[in-house]
């Protein structure tokens, strides 16, 4: 256990953490914005599966990560189109259309992947971005300051999009369409323009959460994602719908990671014992919904499509 | 408003003109002309169901018209959505309001709209306009509450004001008094006359007699989807517009005097009750009904009668405190076991937790008695055949009106499916009755028809006890008459020695002369439960 406690392997660890956390982040703050109009999108996994596929293509044959990333979110984007005419347009059962997009997404990016791709080539991995002044600073520098531009652009979208819920009309539009869509409806607001919106946006978000993670592996493989965009979904409950909430849940479970991963090849954790611990974060996940479950109410009209008059 | 006298001058603000709309199955309106004049209140009046609030639909853009035409001003006009409307300077206050609890009086006084700080919202400006407006209309509400925790009176004065705000010259107000205590609808009254003073035209959508002469200047009278007649509502008595409002001649309700109540056989002794958000919302109630008694429960919507009724049928476990029927403690037992010692419930919420909508009259009918050994072939296999013969019993003795005994029920009027739960609870002979809100929503021959069950029910040694928004409905119905305020009974009247109004104070809080304050051992229970709840 000592070998942990040392400056250089907690701050190391801290800083992975934070590496960690932002790929949840990224997809757990668009499905916020998404679940605050009032749309459950269950698809996210599925989604970040497609968006990082495509950012791997693109990456891979342009060797470039910024065209990579772009396509990536395009992709989001177009799901989200997909997922919002079945949501809002078609009112489907929420649930259940996710549940296909998932699907879709899962199958989708390993046949692409087996008939364009083949063999498993490696795309250069993200670079580390110091920030002028901030990466010199004692223990803070190098666990927050030395990260990929990805890292810093998760982290930067938190202030960003609480401003945008709480600070701006088109933000109070977005609430009031999720508590009661006939009263936005009522003084004019379409509802279905505000769910589209926020549903391409959530999607693109996924978009760049998947690759963000394909970026940080350097390599695609089948279930890149390994459900992490349904860790977000459950991130969006435990932060209780909060920009900062859900930033706080998304450390919680990049710590949790990253002290497993560092026990494991410190030897604390026997290796007989490394699945177990693989599923901690999850676990501890679901243990901190489970304690904060029903302490905030979630929006009122979520997963209900929105019928005129009725 | 006062800003624009062209108006003021002008002919009709609305004209409606052969107004037709049809859903599936109804006629909603057929062929209804509609007018009104700046400056006046147009009463639009009619039982639930004739047409009042699809015809304001469509003229808010929520449905479109088969047939006829709309004029504003003088000029044709089509109204495709709310939005449209609130353009064309018509505003509506709703029903069920339409307001986002969530956020403050100012958010949502200027949801939709444009903010002087382009993306940013400008809520400064909103909160002093808004002060303003509640300043001079004496709407009195607070710029920056958020609206869930305004009383019901509060947010229909933000939905007011959320109307000024937009400048409405045409102001609907769908039925906006059934939520409200005497006093808040006196204060709404004069906001509303200083509106129309200012040139605004109103229509207020009613079907309490009394108001509808009270405050308006015309009264267009609906029934079955037609106009029946448009009248001036100086010209005209409370009995004529009854009259026309059933279309025939109806009879005074005949208040008969009660027998002399028996032994208690409801009482509740100190109950705590929390609600929905974990707050204390019934504090330390305690009531006595004897049998023979109607008691009714009067108050202001939100003052804990839910609660208080949920855990008197076993729906709501209650923090503290005794529920007895005919002795038997009852307080936290499940709804199966409050049922089976005796109790018959109707709930407040007739389409959720009344009935199961999609089930048969017949099904319906034999709900809570699904064990009756007389409906079983053996234990878990119903005899089709004694369900529907007691179901046709049922209904005949009832007189609930229903296509067939397969008739799902959602299919039937609100009258009739309430006459439907009463036969069924009436059927398992309770000793404890408890109605929440009898007659809600229902028409006036039903609900007559009820009040005279609950009266038989008494008559045989029943206790009833009825909660009721409906002051007239209490006022008539109940042989004593508790107020409930802020959790607690406040007050206690006999309905035959006291006034609407002394009663109405006791709904807004004020224990009022003349009106005889809780009394002997329930109160002194009562002090002894606050003491423990401190």
């Amino acid at each position: 256990m000592s070998q942990f406690f040392t400056y250089a392997v907690i701050t190391a660890t801290i800083a992975s953490a934070v590496q960690y956390a932002a790929p949840f982040l990224l997809a757990a703050l668009g499905e916020t914005v998404g679940q605050r109009s009032g749309v459950l999108n269950l698809g996210v996994d599925g989604i970040m599966l497609l968006s990082a596929f495509s950012c791997y293509f693109v990456a891979l044959r342009t060797g470039s990560d910024l065209l990579g990333v772009v396509v990536g979110m395009l992709t989001g984007a177009v799901l989200g189109l997909l997922t919002a005419f079945m949501s809002v347009t078609l009112r489907a059962q929420q649930g259940i259309s996710g549940i296909g997009v998932y699907i879709l997404g899962l199958g989708l990016s390993d046949l692409l992947f087996v008939r364009f791709v083949g063999t498993p080539l490696p795309v250069s991995s993200l670079p580390n971005v110091s920030v002028p002044g901030l990466s010199r600073l004692p223990a803070l520098g190098p666990m927050f300051f030395q990260q990929n531009w990805l890292v810093y652009i998760a982290f930067l979208l938190v202030p960003a999009v609480a401003f945008f819920l709480y600070r701006t009309t088109y933000g109070t539009r977005v609430l009031a369409v999720g508590e009661n869509p006939a009263a936005a409806d009522s003084v004019g607001i379409s509802v279905t323009r505000t769910r589209y919106a926020t549903v391409v946006f959530g999607c693109t978000m996924a978009g760049l959460a998947g690759s963000t993670l394909l970026l940080l592996d350097g390599i695609f493989q089948e279930n890149l994602t390994q459900s992490a965009g349904f860790i977000a979904v459950a991130l969006v409950y435990f932060g209780a719908w909060r920009p900062f909430g859900v930033m706080t849940g998304s450390l919680l479970y990049g710590v949790v990671t990253a002290v497993v991963l560092q026990w494991k090849s410190l030897g604390i954790i026997p290796t007989s014992a490394a699945d177990l611990a693989a599923t901690a974060p999850a676990v501890i996940t679901v243990l901190a919904l489970v304690v904060l479950a029903g302490r905030f109410k979630q929006p009122s009209s979520l997963g209900k499509a929105y019928v005129r008059g009725a | 408003m006062a800003g624009t006298p062209e108006v003021a001058s002008a002919g009709p603000l609305l004209e409606m003109r052969g107004i037709t709309k049809r859903f599936p199955g109804v006629l909603a309106n057929d062929n209804v002309d509609f007018d009104v004049r700046p400056g006046e209140v147009h009463a639009l009046f009619g039982e639930n169901g004739a047409g009042k609030s699809t015809l304001m639909h469509v003229l808010y853009g929520i449905h479109q018209p088969d047939r006829g035409t709309i004029a504003l001003g003088g000029r044709p006009v089509r109204i495709p959505s709310p939005a449209a409307a609130i353009a064309m300077g018509i505003g509506m206050v709703h029903q069920h309001f339409m307001l986002v609890p969530t956020l403050t009086v100012a958010e949502n006084v200027s949801l939709g709209l444009k903010s002087s700080r382009g993306p940013l919202k400008d809520l400064s400006r909103v909160a002093a306009r808004v002060e303003e407006l509640s300043e001079s209309y004496g709407l009195r509400v607070h710029p920056s509450a958020k609206v869930w925790q305004l009383s019901v009176g509060e947010r229909q004065r933000v939905e007011i004001i959320k109307a000024l705000y937009r400048e409405s010259r045409l102001l609907v107000l769908d039925e906006p008094t059934a939520v409200l205590t005497p006093g808040e609808v006196d204060e709404l009254f004069a906001a509303l006359r200083k509106m129309a003073s200012e040139g605004c035209g109103l229509v207020f959508i009613s079907h309490k007699i009394r108001e509808v002469l009270g405050l308006s200047d015309r009264v267009t009278v609906l029934r079955a989807g037609r106009r029946v007649a448009t009248v001036q509502a100086g010209e005209v008595s409370g009995e004529q517009l009854a009259e026309m409002m059933v279309g025939r001649h109806i009879n005074r309700e005949d208040l008969t005097a009660s027998a002399v109540p028996g032994r208690a056989r409801l009482s509740v002794k100190g109950l705590v009750v929390r609600g929905d958000r974990g707050t204390e919302a019934v504090r330390g109630v305690s009531l006595e009904v004897r049998a023979g008694e109607i008691v009714g429960i009067a108050g202001v919507s939100g003052n804990g009668q839910r609660e208080l009724e949920e855990a008197i049928a076993g729906l709501r476990p209650p923090a503290q405190g005794s529920v007895l029927v005919d002795g038997a403690e009852l307080a936290g037992r499940p709804s199966g076991a409050v049922r089976r010692a005796g109790l018959g419930y109707v709930p407040e919420e007739r389409m959720r937790h009344g009935v199961v909508g999609e089930f048969s009259v017949a099904e319906n009918l034999m709900l809570a008695s699904s064990n009756d050994p007389a409906l079983l072939r053996r234990p878990g296999f119903l005899r089709r055949r004694a369900v529907r013969a007691r179901a046709r019993e049922l209904v005949a003795a009832f007189d609930v009106r229903t296509p067939s005994l397969a008739t799902p029920v959602r299919n039937l009027s609100g009258g009739n499916i309430q006459k439907l739960i009463v036969a069924r609870e009436l059927a398992a002979q309770p000793k404890v009755f408890l109605v929440a809100q009898p007659t809600r929503g229902i028409d006036v021959t039903a609900a007559r028809y009820i009040h005279e069950r609950l009266r038989a029910e008494a008559a045989k040694g029943t206790a009833v006890l009825i909660v009721s928004e409906d002051l007239d409905e209490v006022m008539t119905v109940s042989t004593r008459v508790l107020v409930m305020y802020e959790g607690r009974v406040i007050g206690e009247a006999d309905p035959r020695h006291t006034t609407r109004e002394a009663i109405g104070l006791m709904m807004a809080g004020v224990v009022a002369a003349g009106a005889e304050p809780a009394r002997g051992p329930g109160r002194e229970l009562e002090a002894a439960a606050d003491a423990e709840v401190v």
